[in-house]
């Protein structure tokens, strides 16, 4: 055994790869709840790459058969409904997760120096994700896929000069059409989910360079053991992460199945009602909404009005609330990273972020009425200022000393 | 503290809640009653399957409700050569536009777009309406295409009207109920038995996985509990010497 080891080690790196991310890979020993989400994003990932290959098999990318082959898999394929429900919770819960993680991120100050890439890669995962879940939801081409895609594609219609142009290109048609379904297919199962992997990669690398975050926002490398060089308050990775990440998927597993087996259309928030009749490019629903993962950037496109008739300001405003996050390491001038040991104008502004999110998202289930709109403009507002002030109060707050070792709670 | 924040973020879920537009009645669906499956599966062959199909559902699979493949060949397959065909129907869309002003849609899964509750009243909401080219209207589906296809069944409905004030402040004459005007083969009771019946079948139909579904479900969550039991003592083993 030995020997084919190191026969393999003379070739290919396999034990120093294997000390350097796991066995000897130095994690913090104070992780809390939140950071099980990471982890939890890996594993959805591989359900739904897994998932998806299953579906693949049996699905049809073209406008006549597409519907009817997804009742095909969830009839005549055996287990096929499994795999579909499945990939279907999935989507949703890859949402859960990455929103999760990307919370913890905020409450620990994990994007702060020297980890700005590991934040820049997360936000493009985020994005091209965001982009995976908008090609996937065409595929079963029903009524609420035909029209939400009708609805995203239109909006690129709105950039002046090439709008009209852009969308035609993107479609493929002047409307959502075979054209549209077969190249989303293409995006859906091969474009995206290969760029999503080499960016979890750089993911990976790039935190596994500077090493990990902890709540207490504090470098843990600056206490090491005089003789072996390990950080003081570092554990090996391997085992005991992934003993304890094994626990966190058990959880999220058992709550990941009761949605699978006993409401996978989650009240029609996973699977949406109207996704089961089929695409009818004739009749619009009376009201469209994309799904709930969407729901806050939708609520901030509906609240921007238009200017001189062009959707545009709408447009650019929820394009701007996703990509602001880039620039989160940038804005943020606090001398400390943990919420733990912030004051009280970064602990309001991020409860107030939060609370905005929630509400906008809520706003963009919901049909549009005045009251509503005047509403998520006022939370759009919230939304946009948490990025935009978060310079002034980020420098200008009362602080508290920070630990030089890792505490408990 | 706390509490504010919860309610904060409770609220608009509440909110959402709240908005309920039609009343519907509530169907008393049970995809384990094998026998009222099986009256339903004969109600919708006889009556649904000759305008409306249900393209995704092959016949064969009417033995997951207890029948077995010479029952269905022998009482059902009027449409079909094979149990193994789907319930497709000869009526052709053009056909079918020109008579109802629109294609009878699909069954397979409309109780999973519309509810059961939502077809269950639509079902028993038809009532006579001679402004209509069919002379048939619907409680819960205004100016419906279809004609009551289950009159002969139910009898004649009339609605008995009432006066409400609507949302502009202005009154409105609204249906209250809806009376037997002309009795049918059955009682209403009987009726609303069939009906039942039927929608369950639809109900049923829409996921003919569903108990097998539930069933699993069980097992992979009691497995994934004694797998946390587990995977705790575990965790609990190896974090004894981190301090």
């Amino acid at each position: 055994m030995q020997k084919i080891l190191t026969w393999v080690d003379e070739r290919f790196p396999l034990t120093a790869t294997y000390k350097a991310h796991l066995a000897e890979y130095f994690a913090p020993k104070n992780f809390n709840f939140w950071y099980y989400f990471g982890s939890l994003a890996l594993l959805v990932l591989v359900i739904q790459i897994v998932s998806g290959i299953f579906l693949t098999m049996n699905y049809k990318p073209d406008a006549n058969l597409a519907f009817a082959s997804v009742e095909y898999i969830m009839r005549d394929v055996p287990y096929g409904w499994l795999i579909r429900y499945v990939h279907s919770t999935g989507a949703s819960a890859f949402f859960v997760v990455v929103y999760l993680h990307m919370f913890r991120g905020l409450l620990y100050g994990s994007y702060r120096k020297p980890r700005e890439l590991i934040w820049v890669f997360g936000v493009l995962i985020y994005l091209v994700l965001m982009g995976e879940a908008f090609f996937g939801y065409l595929l079963p081409w029903g009524q609420m896929s035909f029209w939400g895609a009708q609805v995203i594609v239109n909006l690129f219609a709105a950039v002046p000069i090439i709008g009209e142009d852009l969308s035609i290109w993107i479609r493929g048609d002047y409307v959502i059409s075979d054209a549209t379904l077969n190249r989303f297919f293409a995006f859906h199962v091969i474009a995206l989910p290969l760029v999503l992997i080499g960016l979890i990669a750089a993911h990976l690398v790039a935190l596994h360079e500077v090493g990990s975050n902890n709540p207490d926002g504090i470098d843990i490398k600056k206490h090491k053991d005089p003789v072996t060089h390990r950080p003081l308050d570092g554990i090996p990775f391997h085992p005991y992460y992934t003993v304890k990440d094994i626990l966190g998927v058990v959880v999220f597993l058992i709550v990941f199945s009761a949605i699978v087996f006993f409401a996978p259309e989650m009240g029609g928030y996973f699977l949406e009602y109207n996704n089961f009749i089929p695409a009818d490019p004739l009749k619009t629903p009376e009201h469209i909404a994309p799904v709930w993962y969407f729901t806050p950037y939708y609520a901030i496109l509906r609240a921007i009005p238009p200017v001189l008739g062009s959707q545009f300001p709408g447009v650019a405003a929820m394009g701007v609330a996703v990509l602001i996050f880039l620039a989160l390491p940038w804005l943020d001038r606090s001398p400390v990273r943990s919420i733990r040991y912030r004051g009280p104008k970064f602990k309001i502004a991020l409860t107030l972020f939060v609370i905005s999110f929630i509400w906008l998202g809520v706003l963009g289930v919901l049909p549009s009425t005045p009251a509503r709109t005047v509403i998520a403009q006022v939370l759009t507002v919230v939304y946009f200022a948490f990025f935009f002030l978060m310079p002034w109060y980020t420098k200008n707050d009362t602080t508290k000393p920070v630990p030089e070792r890792v505490t408990d709670k | 503290m706390k509490k504010l924040l919860f309610l904060l973020l409770a609220w608009p879920l509440a909110a959402t809640a709240a908005s309920t537009a039609l009343k519907l009645d509530r169907a008393p669906v049970n995809i384990h009653d094998q026998e009222s499956l099986q009256r339903g599966a004969a109600v919708f062959v006889n009556y649904c399957l000759s305008c409306h199909s249900a393209g995704y559902m092959r016949y064969s699979r009417l033995t997951d409700i207890g029948l077995t493949e010479a029952q269905i060949k022998d009482n059902l397959l009027y449409a079909a050569d094979k149990p193994g065909e789907l319930m497709t129907v000869a009526m052709r869309t053009k056909e079918a536009k020109e008579w109802f002003g629109a294609a009878p849609p699909d069954l397979t899964v409309i109780t999973r777009s519309r509810g059961a509750d939502w077809v269950y009243t639509y079902l028993r909401g038809f009532y006579r309406d001679d402004s209509r080219p069919t002379g048939w209207n619907n409680t819960v589906f205004d100016k419906v295409g279809m004609p009551h296809a289950l009159q002969d069944l139910q009898g004649h409905m009339m609605p008995v009207m009432h006066e409400t004030v609507g949302e502009d402040g202005k009154p409105h004459q609204a249906i209250e109920r809806l009376v037997l005007d002309k009795p049918g083969r059955l009682t209403p009771a009987e009726y609303d038995a069939l009906v039942a019946d039927l929608v369950n079948y639809l109900a049923w139909m829409g996921e003919p996985a569903k108990a097998e579904r539930m069933n699993t479900g069980v097992g992979v969550i009691l497995f994934l509990s004694l797998f946390f039991i587990v995977a705790f003592y575990l965790k609990k083993e190896f974090w004894k010497d981190v301090h």
